[in-house]
């Protein structure tokens, strides 16, 4: 079962929202509606799930109806229509008393302007869920120190937010969140007002938080690099509603539509990196010559990874071999490489477009080799390497 | 045009004479209750020995603003009011004063809250705020007097009337203008709306709440020398004595020392109020 679930989802700005909805569902735009009746359509019929343990990124302009939709899954703001399960429960059908459950226990928030109360320290602030909640005192700082220091913050507790930086007041933010320990996250726009340095900080600090914790993410941004580099998959909003839900490489190399090509054109910098500029200098190559079996499994132990690739002594690429035939050679007690190496194997040039190794790599078993003309090895590019290095040099291009 | 004259000031006189013979032996009680009290309180004021008096105040502006320059002129101002000789009418001014302005914020700052609550409160208020705050401060003592006769009962009635604007006006102006994404993460965060108040509100608001209070206070002091007309006697009363017999030096050594209990009182309660912001 989805973690959250949404269905149909509308919400109309105004008075008599009922007389918006038909128009809407007669196929009438959102600028047409403002313009007869001065209903704005924050959410045109939304439906996508979020799975436990997933990042998502609702991502779209400012004005595209990102906010009003993550808000309307913990009723600060009330859809007009339609359904959200959390957990398998309707949140549009609870009562008062079991939504203030939901948003105390189960949906931590984290906003775009951190809005700490400047009238408590750091760690109250960090409490102040947990506060609401009714937890005693002793037991919610205990907790909120627990918090912070997760964060990144021990020590700075009795400090007033207006004395941190604005990275450090996020991350308060985020402490006063997580200190529920709630299954949901749901963060708006929350690096949005870092500086860029700052926010790739922050940015990564998420990941690896992510990685021990996986709750599951519902991450608000209009900036795509953000959204490639922290999104397990990415839902792309245009005039409140949704034009395309997909991971990162799918939104990257199939846009479902002109509207989201222009979106990642604009910032597309798959078009403008080659492989050169996003792949590794890997110092894990076998010699031909000098590595046995056992020396290959020892460099692949110690970087961490299932395969190597081979050159000869002028460095030029002779091919890849993989941990399981390199451990068979071992145990035979062979002292060449040569029998395992796989040497049909697919290699770019440097100057290959970013954009085009998605589809190469896409039915790669194993890492893609980066050579010259004159095949010497140069680099190697690993998915994983490729999405992050894209989002990162964003800035940049 | 004059033949057809609305009845309003009738209707006014038919209102509170109707409400005075019912509720005035009510009125009347409460006057003899309060004039008990107040006469209690200026007594028990006066036993203290001036000169110790004069050093608690100065001690109590130290403890409270640590301001050097502020707590010597506390205590010179309370001696040359001493000199003076208009010692016991500044006891009797203080005494009023601290208790309109008790029943003002008593009052007052839980209206201002309800007013930012509910809109329905801040429609009904705002208002009767702008009424008592234009109505010329004396037509009030009208009525007072028919309610709790001549005397002090009556002079704090219109004081608090003529005072209370501010510490509403200023206590829903403070809690409304609480941005509104703190308002949005108190209630992300699950909070009822009087968690939202203990927690967020009245913590956030306070300074602003503060500066009500400290122009209630100020109102409050302004208005004991009208309230002298019916009565109030103190430092208002010197200063209406000196008008009906043009005595001008006495007039102003009266208004001196008004000036000066207003300023120790001003001073204190806007470091009160700044403090919570630093």
């Amino acid at each position: 079962m989805a973690k959250i679930y949404v269905e149909g989802l509308y919400k109309i700005f105004g008075p008599n929202p009922k007389k918006a909805l038909q128009m809407l569902s007669q196929g009438k735009s959102k600028d047409d509606i403002m313009a007869s009746t001065r209903h704005g359509v924050g959410v045109n019929n939304a439906n996508f799930e979020v799975h436990e343990g997933e990042i998502v990124v609702v991502m779209g302009l400012s004005g595209s109806g990102k906010s009003t939709l993550v808000r309307c899954l913990n009723r600060l703001i009330t859809p007009t229509a339609g359904k959200i399960l959390i957990d398998g429960r309707d949140v549009l059908t609870m009562g008062e008393d079991e939504l203030r459950q939901l948003r105390q226990r189960k949906m931590g928030m984290v906003f775009q302007n951190f809005a700490l109360f400047p009238h408590r320290t750091v760690l109250e602030n960090a409490a102040l869920g947990l506060e609401i909640q009714g937890m005693d005192r002793e037991q919610r700082l205990k907790l909120a120190d627990e918090a912070l220091s997760l964060v990144g913050l021990d020590g700075w507790g009795a400090s007033y937010p207006r004395q941190l930086s604005g990275g450090m007041q996020q991350r308060v933010g985020l402490a006063r969140a997580l200190a529920l320990s709630p299954d949901i996250l749901l963060m708006d726009e929350a690096f949005s007002a870092l500086d860029p340095l700052i926010r790739r900080d922050m940015q990564d600090e998420l990941i690896s938080l992510q990685e021990r914790m996986q709750k599951t993410i519902v991450f608000i941004s209009h900036d795509l690099d953000e959204a490639l580099k922290l999104g397990d998959r990415i839902i792309l909003m245009k005039d409140g509603a949704i034009v395309q839900i997909g991971s990162p490489e799918e939104i990257l190399t199939h846009p479902a539509d002109e509207y989201v090509a222009r979106f990642v054109e604009d910032v597309d910098i798959t078009k403008v990196l080659t492989a050169e500029s996003v792949m590794k200098h890997s110092e894990a190559v076998a010699y031909l010559r000098t590595d046995g079996p056992r020396a290959a499994l020892r460099k692949m132990r110690k970087h961490n990874i299932a395969h190597l690739f081979v050159v000869d002594h002028t460095h030029r690429l002779v091919g890849i071999v993989s941990a399981d035939a390199a451990a068979i050679l071992a145990q035979r007690g062979e002292g060449s490489l040569t029998e395992a190496i796989c040497t049909d194997i697919k290699t770019v040039y440097p100057d290959t477009a970013a954009h085009d190794l998605f589809s190469i790599m896409a039915e790669l078993p194993y890492p893609l080799a980066v050579v010259d003309e004159a095949n010497k090895f140069k680099g190697v590019i690993v998915r994983g390497t490729l999405v992050a290095a894209l989002a990162e040099r964003g800035g940049a291009v | 045009m004059n033949e057809f004259k609305l009845p309003v000031g009738e209707v006014i006189e038919t209102g509170i004479d109707f409400l005075v013979e019912h509720l005035s032996f009510i009125t009347k009680a409460s006057a003899e209750v309060v004039e008990t009290l107040l006469g209690a309180m200026e007594s028990g004021l006066l036993l203290i020995p001036i000169p110790l008096f004069i050093v608690l105040v100065g001690a109590c502006v130290w403890f409270l603003t640590k301001e050097r320059k502020l707590t010597l002129g506390s205590a010179l101002g309370l001696a040359l009011i001493w000199n003076m000789g208009l010692w016991t009418a500044t006891i009797s001014t203080i005494a009023l004063v601290l208790v309109a302005t008790l029943c003002a914020i008593a009052i007052g700052v839980p209206l201002g809250i309800c007013a930012a609550i509910s809109k329905g409160t801040y429609k009904v208020v705002m208002p009767v705020l702008d009424v008592m705050q234009t109505m010329p401060a004396f037509v009030y003592l009208i009525p007072a007097i028919p309610f709790f006769g001549l005397g002090k009962t009556a002079a704090i009635f219109s004081t608090v009337i003529f005072s209370m604007p501010p510490a509403i006006r200023f206590t829903c102006l403070g809690i409304r203008q609480i941005p509104a994404e703190l308002v949005e993460c108190s209630t992300a965060f699950g909070a009822t709306r009087m968690q939202r108040l203990y927690k967020l509100d009245l913590p956030l608001a306070a300074p602003t709440i503060m500066a009500g209070i400290n122009q209630t206070v100020m109102l409050a002091l302004s208005m004991v020398v009208i309230a002298s007309m019916i009565g109030a006697k103190g430092l208002g009363g010197e200063v209406w004595k000196a008008i009906q017999r043009l005595q001008m030096g006495r007039g102003f050594e009266a208004g001196i020392a008004i000036v000066i209990v207003a300023m120790i009182l001003d001073r204190v309660l806007q470091k009160l109020g700044t403090r919570k912001e630093n």
